[in-house]
């Protein structure tokens, strides 16, 4: 397939609009919050508008692309566009714009403080979640993989107690030295091959000994895997849900996390290759410590009972899924997980964004307490038990499309193994979502008084639990995710 | 007139140390613009020698007419171009800085002779990198520390003493120096450094050498303050003057780096320096336990500057590792590290002067909320901070970049670790800070109320403070974005040509 590139001012462009949005929001400030908040939401729409101007090109076959300035010599600060990288591009910018008008309800319910911080990171936030995205070099990635573990420090220990601090600390002793990992693999990978590039099917193979590149591999995956949560490095995520609703919901079911897999991918198939990871079998490797992720997490899902720490493991179990279907390195599974990558995005994000509704009215916290909140909440908990189903990987919604071709994907490569994981894993899920839900409608609770979330709250609320059934029938309506994945992995494979 | 650029540096600031020392005692207020002058125009000096040396070559000039190596060659290539301008421009900024530090913190602000002894501090800074000379190079390093030790012990309560100590590490290391320039004297008969340069290939194996090559490295190391040389430098630092150290601590330590690399590279050929006498491998082993060790002792302060003290050994660290990577990546990074480092340690020390000016405190324990009260100094620490980290595009990821690819080329797996961890060490010291700035809430601070209203108070810090703090952190960036045209066009010509790799 012929893949022509072009030049364009485009991606710089697209990443604008939240580093002016963040540095308007600083000046504007509290006086005029009304006038602060319009800036995030045009940040986010003209975000949004710019990054899918891009889609027609991609869509076509072609890669844009934007030099800034060389570094080094074989390295510059560059973006390149290509199908997988408008997958999160297009999944983070808009969902900004919904989180964005659930924040202002959020904040504004709760009466929280210190709201121009919280506006002016979320904004740099995005930042570097988009420009991890549209990275064309190792070197662009880092570095926008830095900005954003940064710029979500303060919204984790945006509390100011004791326990958000001490979170806080977790978050950046974890990540930092996930980014220590990448910069010495980053390294390692200049040192062997002169250029920190991306290219689809991978590059580095021939480039250095079976052991060298198998330490760098590991340097890779430890260095990545801290954001991408696996097992033993996921411990920040629980404790990160100490920040606001918001925060959970977009940044660490979204874009932080997939951030860290969506670069653990690039470097699974972008630098390494298929055909050199099943020559050196560390692909396997990977695998095996996915699966055993995916399910630990899964089992102490079940034992939480903060509703957001549950969600939280259920996002570790997903993060793994996807990174279970890339490294079985079957075409169909890595359609899978690029596909899982934005439904899943989607379908978590209502989920916390109801934690969110539930906790800013009723100040709820642990499931315990939520005995039939579905009569005080109808629409919330309905959107949480669409969501839930997606999770669990039921037609027809979002969640069954990825899973079905992550199994395909586990037939196709004979690896019944990981077929059974996939289905346990999609037992246990339902297995710890829906008695919330059935415990929403059909107990009885006591009556506090409170009554649905306030429409800034629900209307995103509905907006993505409806993409997520959308999402299921028409995988490839709108922003065409559907068509993105296939076009990355025929790529990848040489087509 | 170009030519006569490299001894108009050296002898501008000089020539007004008199002036205004005469001058400062007939009217008091002439002693600022007496200062401001000659470091602007030495500024301007260090571009217009910048760019002759990119686009020209090196410039030469022989003091007084006389020929080498009879007479004093001052020389400048890329390296001491890039050096000089460097430490121009701090010592400019410094310059504005200090009318209102000094005002605030030294007793005898109205002394000329404070002004005096500044100018003369930066003349020993120029004149040691725009010398050739062997021995000239020693008496401008006299004249800088003795306005070191001077200046120093202006400070607070215990200053004096620190500068006493000072003195005598200083002038151990002095000597040290003074002792490996005679040994070269007696070995080559002559004192250029050209001119040794090409004397000494000969002598390799001579025992004369090597003890003089050590000393010269001693000397070095004292005012560089590598470790386990350093021990004067925290008490020295921290207790002078806020000017004084956001004058010093960059540029002393830096242009103490810059000898080291001269005599190793330069002087001594690096066929000397990594074959002949294996000195790469043991500073490796220095610089990494410096590293480290200093990291560790800055995790245990409380004072905010003597944190930084223990910072800038560290970063000195860095260099050493640069050099004993012993090649072209490593080296790179080492040069890159002094002018980034420059710049980095300027704008912390600058906003730690700036915070004790306004909260009367170096303790970090005092400074909750500070960002309420002092947000741009807030911001410019963040932003010196991120750079020592090592977070791109700020400049000090990229000599760590350089400084990696250095020891990753020559397979020193034990420096990577230590670049790395030490980055983290950084994230703990200066997130403590940060976090004490930005998330702690004053006990006795009201929370903001419903309304949320906290009225953006601006830094109550004079302008001459705040200002050259905002240029210093714009320079992290500036020199961050274009770190690669440095590389390219001044560095890559820095390096000697005998190095590999």
């Amino acid at each position: 397939m012929k893949m022509e590139t072009v030049q364009a001012a485009t991606p710089m462009l697209a990443l604008l609009p939240s580093l002016l949005g963040a540095i308007l929001i600083l000046i504007t400030g509290q006086r005029r919050a009304n006038l602060r908040e319009f800036w995030t939401i045009a940040a986010s729409v003209a975000k949004f508008s710019l990054i899918c101007s891009m889609l027609p090109p991609i869509l076509q076959g072609q890669i844009v692309e934007y030099t800034f300035v060389n570094i080094c010599k074989g390295i510059a600060l560059q973006l390149r566009v290509d199908s997988f990288g408008m997958i999160f591009a297009v999944l983070s910018s808009f969902l900004w714009i919904v989180v964005s008008i659930y924040s202002i309800g959020y904040m504004r319910t709760l009466k929280e403080h210190a709201q121009t911080r919280y506006f002016f990171c979320f904004s740099i936030a995005l930042f570097g979640a988009t420009g991890t995205a549209l990275a064309g070099n190792l070197f662009t990635l880092y570095m926008f993989y830095e900005i954003l573990t940064l710029a979500t420090f303060p919204l984790v220990a945006h509390e100011e107690t004791a326990e958000a601090i001490r979170a806080g600390r977790k978050y950046l002793a974890y990540l930092l030295s996930g980014a220590a990992f990448i910069l010495f693999a980053m390294g390692l990978t200049y040192n062997l091959t002169g250029t920190l590039d991306f290219a689809p099917g991978g590059y580095i193979d021939s480039h250095g000994s079976k052991i060298i590149l198998s330490v760098l591999f590991a340097a890779f995956i430890i260095g990545f895997g801290t954001k991408a949560a696996i097992i033993p490095l996921h411990e920040w995520l629980p404790s990160a849900m100490i920040a606001p609703a918001p925060v959970s919901a977009l940044l660490h079911a979204v874009a932080v996390v997939k951030a860290g897999v969506f670069c653990c991918l690039r470097v699974l198939l972008y630098i390494f290759g298929p055909d050199l990871l099943k020559e050196l079998s560390l692909s396997l490797v990977l695998a095996y410590v996915a699966s055993f992720t995916l399910i630990v997490a899964n089992i102490i899902a079940l034992t939480q009972d903060n509703l957001k720490r549950r969600l939280a493991f259920s996002t570790i179990n997903n993060l793994s899924i996807i990174l279970l279907g890339a490294s079985i390195l079957s075409p169909q599974g890595i359609k899978g997980a690029m596909l899982h990558i934005p439904f899943h995005g989607f379908m978590k994000i209502t989920l916390f964004m109801c934690a969110g509704a539930i906790y800013a009215k009723a100040h709820l916290e642990n499931i315990s307490e939520m005995d039939g909140i579905g009569r005080k909440m109808p629409f919330t908990m309905a959107a949480f038990a669409i969501a839930s189903a997606g999770i669990a990987g039921i037609p027809p919604l979002a969640g069954f499309i990825s899973k079905w071709y992550l199994c395909l994907g586990a037939v196709e490569a004979h690896q019944v193994f990981f077929l059974v994981i996939f289905l346990s894993s999609a037992l246990l899920d339902a297995a710890y979502l829906f008695p919330i839900v059935y415990s929403a409608f059909f107990k009885k609770g006591k009556r506090p008084k409170f009554d649905e979330a306030p429409p800034l709250l629900l209307w995103p609320i509905i907006i993505t639990a409806v993409f997520s059934l959308l999402f299921g029938i028409f995988p490839d309506a709108f922003i065409h995710l559907f068509q993105l994945a296939t076009h990355s992995v025929v790529t990848i494979f040489g087509g | 007139m170009v030519e006569h650029l490299p001894v108009l540096m050296v002898v501008t600031p000089l020539t007004f140390s008199f002036i205004v020392n005469v001058a400062g005692m007939w009217k008091r207020w002439l002693c600022f613009p007496l200062v401001f002058i000659p470091m602007m125009a030495c500024t301007f000096f260090a571009f217009a020698i910048l760019l002759k040396v990119t686009t020209a070559g090196e410039i030469r000039y022989h003091l007084g007419g006389w020929p080498p190596p009879w007479g004093i060659e001052y020389c400048i290539d890329h390296f001491s171009a890039l050096v000089l301008l460097g430490v121009a421009v701090i010592s400019l900024l410094v310059s504005i800085y200090a009318y209102s530090s000094f005002k605030k913190e030294v007793d005898g602000y109205r002394s000329p002779q404070l002004y005096a002894l500044f100018l003369l501090q930066t003349t020993g800074l120029f004149g040691i990198t725009a010398t050739a000379d062997l021995f000239n190079l020693y008496v401008l390093l006299e004249i800088a520390s003795f306005s070191a030790y001077a200046i120093i012990a202006m400070g607070e309560r215990g200053a004096d003493f620190a500068a006493f100590r000072y003195v005598i590490f200083g002038t151990i290391g002095a000597c040290a120096y003074l002792l490996a320039t005679g040994y070269i004297y007696i070995l080559t008969g002559s004192l250029n450094m050209t001119d040794v340069a090409q004397r000494l290939p000969r002598l390799y194996s001579s025992r004369a050498l090597l003890v003089g090559f050590t000393f010269f490295l001693l000397g070095a190391g004292i005012k560089m303050g590598i470790f386990p040389l350093h021990s004067w430098l925290p008490d020295a630092y921290t207790l002078a003057p806020s000017a004084v150290s956001t004058l010093l601590a960059p540029l002393f330590s830096k242009v103490g780096g810059y000898v080291i690399i001269r005599i190793m590279f330069t002087v001594f050929d690096s066929s000397f320096s990594i074959d002949v006498f294996p000195v790469t491998d043991l500073l490796g082993l220095i610089g990494g336990i410096g590293v480290i060790v200093a990291c560790v002792m800055a995790v245990a302060q409380t004072d905010l500057k003597r944190m930084l003290c223990y910072v800038i050994v560290a970063e000195m660290g860095y260099v050493v590792i640069g050099i004993a990577s012993a090649n072209r990546l490593g080296l790179t990074g080492a040069i890159l590290h002094i002018i980034n480092d420059m710049f980095m340690m300027a704008c912390l020390f600058a906003a730690a002067g700036a915070i004790f000016y306004q909260m009367g405190t170096k303790e970090i324990s005092r400074l909750s909320c500070l960002h309420r009260q002092m947000p741009v100094t807030s911001a410019v620490f963040v932003l010196g901070a991120l750079s020592v980290i090592g977070v791109p595009p700020l400049c000090g990821f990229f000599s760590k970049w350089y400084l990696l690819l250095g020891a990753i080329k020559s397979g020193q797996w034990i420096l990577i670790a230590v670049l790395l961890i030490s980055s983290l060490i950084y994230a703990i010291i200066f997130f403590r800070v940060i976090e004490y700035a930005y998330l702690k809430r004053r006990v006795n601070h009201m929370r903001p109320g419903k309304s949320g209203q906290h009225p953006f108070q601006l830094d109550k810090v004079p302008i001459s403070m705040l200002v050259p703090m905002i240029l210093l952190a714009l320079g992290i960036i500036i020199l961050g974005i274009f770190s690669g045209t440095i590389v390219t066009d001044i560095i890559e010509f820095a390096l000697p040509s005998s190095i590999s790799g």
